[in-house]
């Protein structure tokens, strides 16, 4: 373009030419601004609040600044200093409303069980007591409940005057941080996160080969046949897609279940005496998960299978190879971008499996999510059960990252 | 001028509480929500003329925060469980209770009166086991535990919660005692210990709805459950039992999140809701006792002997601790999930 004898009409051509290139560049940018803007509202900035809420403690510094001044320079060991004693009453006494001590109580216990009984008793108590002198208010909380001696309610306190804390993360990957600082193994009855993370990868990834290796030849299958009668299959394939999650648990349930049809005809044909425990363990997880997430497996397979043509398969045989030889180094390898699409996609899709096994696992068999909900729903534990989520989109995305080096590229998902 | 200001004194003692009177009441739904509807909804209804939305929901508690904190209340009354009432009551989320405007205090329960929550009824989680298939009747939580006697699976619910109270009791606590041993270290080691005895013996339950199913099903031979749904399968005509020896008792709560638009409504369907004659009906429709003492006088004995509240039921019965496990649940439930991945 820039040329060395620039005339001007040469320069007015380039002009033209950026501002039809700009142009080109806004229409695509507008396009593409809704889904932008899209991702932005409904993903970006939910997961961005996710991990602010597994580092944010703002309730100790929030309620009980007073008290937090007492114990900066407490060395963590046996009784606080006195002055926490009237400060922490002073504290609690100036909370404006209900609610405040209830997050405060609520944050502690988590920390230290039965802070949550300790902190509302004394701020209930606190609101009729009169002025109190230093002494005076350390006897009256004693007088009220003798568990203001033990350190650890204390310690809760102490570690908790900072505004973010490393805490709720370092629980979902079963550490702990000491009074000191220091950063620790959890004792083993309470090590959970590790263990059920890895369930978590297990059953997802036994999903995703028995979905593989159910799931190829069906696609094969399908790949054989006419446009016509492969449509009307692929339709039967995406059936269990339009039917409620829901109603096919309970349909694996009728099936499954001890003198359910398929222990029935078992027990009938002579296969078993005693009727298989199918159901509320690993097995009747697994095949239910199968089930419902296959169809995401056969899709992309027998995508990437219609575009292999035939004749190459047919040309390795008729020039001597052996027809499964010619399978595994002929075709096989065709097949590897639908076989990394799907087993990708089963297998993230998984890793956030929640209802199935809720519903047909035993206590063993809940993964992450199930103790996310949980932490969400019946202990509003925010904190924690951002944590665990952030744990889990960490994994989730090391995987992936993991994934896209041994495939070299060979496929985007994103 | 005269006519107009009657008039708008007519249209605001007639429009304004007719608007007002509409209330979304949220429940657990089943057959506890089916008996809430015929014995609490309807009189409402015909009561005031207003209609109620009822709205499903599984105790989750964070919705509550999330519209409360998002100052959207929609929902008006809401029944909890009791270590929920607490824990809102505490946290702000709950409006306090008008008890003037819902009845008399004395005619209820001591657990019905709270701060923040009317008690609705007595439920209790119980021992179960199907008639037709176990012929000597497990009597204590010593015999559930009892594999060589009564072989074959337990049904229990996922979670801490009941039991480690039912392995201390299986292991010889009273249940005077039960609380007063588990908040030690020991204890709770105890009651851990007991329940690996059980472990490959149990299959877990997640929903109310599935023990009753497991026993019908034949899937195992007792199972821990709550005493309304065996109600509700003996009235289709399924032969289960219940043994009420030491059974957890507990009460559910209507609750009144803060910031409802509709208080007074609330308030009002909560004292119909409470009144003898519907705690009345609802306990003739599920074994669920009634909160309020007067109620029991209009029940004959027929209904009374299958409620958690007749006293040769209750008599062995452990109350529910709401302060124990509202101190102590996430620690255990978190050492119940390291315990089930050993």
């Amino acid at each position: 373009m820039t040329g060395t004898a620039a005339t001007p009409a040469m320069a007015a051509l380039a002009r033209q030419l950026r501002r039809a290139q700009r142009r080109h560049q806004w229409r695509a940018a507008a396009l593409t601004a809704p889904l932008l803007v899209f991702l932005l509202v409904f993903f970006l900035w939910p997961l961005a609040s996710l991990l602010l809420r597994a580092v944010e403690n703002p309730e100790v510094a929030d309620a009980l600044p007073a008290t937090a001044a007492a114990l900066a320079h407490w060395d963590g060991k046996g009784e606080p200093p006195a002055p926490a004693y009237a400060a922490i009453v002073a504290d609690l006494r100036a909370l404006p409303e209900t609610a405040q001590a209830g997050a405060l109580a609520r944050r502690l216990n988590s920390e230290a069980p039965g802070a949550r009984s300790l902190i509302m008793s004394a701020y209930r108590a606190a609101q009729e007591w009169p002025r109190l002198s230093a002494a005076e208010a350390q006897a009256a909380l004693l007088a009220l409940d003798e568990r203001w001696t033990e350190t650890a309610y204390w310690q809760a306190i102490a570690k908790n005057t900072q505004r973010w804390t490393p805490d709720y993360l370092l629980a979902a990957i079963d550490l702990r941080r000491t009074v000191d600082g220091d950063i620790t193994l959890m004792a083993d009855e309470e090590a959970v996160f590790g263990r059920i993370l890895w369930r978590t990868f297990e059953i997802s990834a036994i999903v995703t080969l028995l979905a593989l290796l159910m799931g190829y030849p069906l696609a094969y299958w399908l790949s054989t046949l006419s446009e016509r009668r492969a449509n009307l299959l692929l339709i039967l394939v995406l059936l269990p897609f339009w039917t409620s999650v829901l109603v096919r648990i309970a349909a694996w349930i009728v099936l499954l279940q001890n003198h359910g049809v398929v222990n029935r005809w078992l027990q009938a044909l002579g296969v078993i005496d005693e009727p298989l425990a199918l159901l509320f363990n690993r097995t009747g997880v697994i095949i239910a998960m199968v089930h419902i997430l296959l169809p995401f497996m056969i899709l992309p397979l027998y995508s990437v299978m219609k575009s292999v043509p035939s004749n190459y398969l047919r040309a390795a045989v008729s020039l001597g190879s052996h027809p499964l030889a010619a399978f595994v180094r002929v075709y096989l390898p065709q097949t590897y971008p639908g076989i990394a699409a799907g087993a990708l996609l089963v297998f993230i899709t998984a890793i956030g499996y929640y209802v199935t096994p809720a519903l047909l696992g035993g206590a063993d068999d809940q993964m992450l999510s199930y103790y996310i909900a949980q932490y969400t729903n019946v202990e509003v534990n925010w904190g924690m059960a951002c944590a665990l989520g952030a744990v889990l989109l960490t994994a989730t995305m090391v995987l992936f990252a993991l994934y896209r080096r041994v495939a070299r590229g060979g496929l985007s998902l994103g | 001028m005269p006519f107009k200001l009657l008039l708008a004194a007519v249209a605001a003692t007639v429009a304004l509480p007719v608007i007002a009177q509409n209330l979304t009441v949220v429940n657990f739904g089943g057959a506890n929500g089916a008996a809430q509807k015929r014995a609490y909804f309807d009189a409402y209804e015909k009561a005031t003329g207003g209609k109620i939305t009822a709205v499903e929901y599984n105790g989750e508690q964070a919705r509550i925060k999330a519209m409360v904190e998002a100052k959207r209340v929609t929902w008006d009354v809401v029944e909890v469980e009791s270590p929920d009432v607490n824990r809102g009551c505490d946290e702000g989320l709950f409006e306090k209770i008008d008890w003037a405007k819902v009845g008399n205090k004395a005619d209820f329960q001591a657990a019905a009166v709270h701060e923040c929550g009317v008690g609705i009824f007595v439920w209790s989680t119980v021992l179960a086991y199907n008639g037709d298939r176990l012929k000597n009747a497990p009597t204590s939580w010593a015999d559930f535990w009892d594999v060589q006697k009564f072989p074959g699976k337990r049904g229990m619910r996922k979670g801490a919660r009941y039991n480690l109270e039912f392995a201390l009791m299986a292991d010889g606590v009273r249940p005077a005692d039960v609380y007063r041993v588990l908040a030690t270290k020991e204890g709770a080691d105890r009651a851990f210990r007991k329940l690996t005895e059980l472990k490959p013996h149990i299959q877990w339950w997640e929903a109310g709805a599935q023990p009753p199913q497991f026993l019908v099903a034949g899937d195992v031979v007792m199972t821990t459950a709550y005493n309304g749904r065996i109600d509700a399968a003996q009235r289709e005509g399924k032969n289960l039992k219940i043994t009420w020896t030491g059974g957890i008792y507990d009460l559910d709560y209507w609750v009144i999140p803060k910031g409802s638009p509709n208080r007074d409504a609330a308030h009002r369907f909560i004292a119909i809701a409470s009144s003898p004659e519907a705690q009345a009906n609802y306990a003739r429709l599920i074994s669920y006792g009634p909160t309020n003492n007067k109620a029991l006088a209009l029940l004959d004995a027929k209904v009374l002997d299958q409620l958690p509240t007749a006293p040769a039921n209750a008599r062995d019965a452990l109350r529910f601790d709401i302060r124990f496990w509202a101190d102590q649940g996430e620690a255990l439930e978190k050492r119940f999930a390291a315990w089930a991945a050993q």
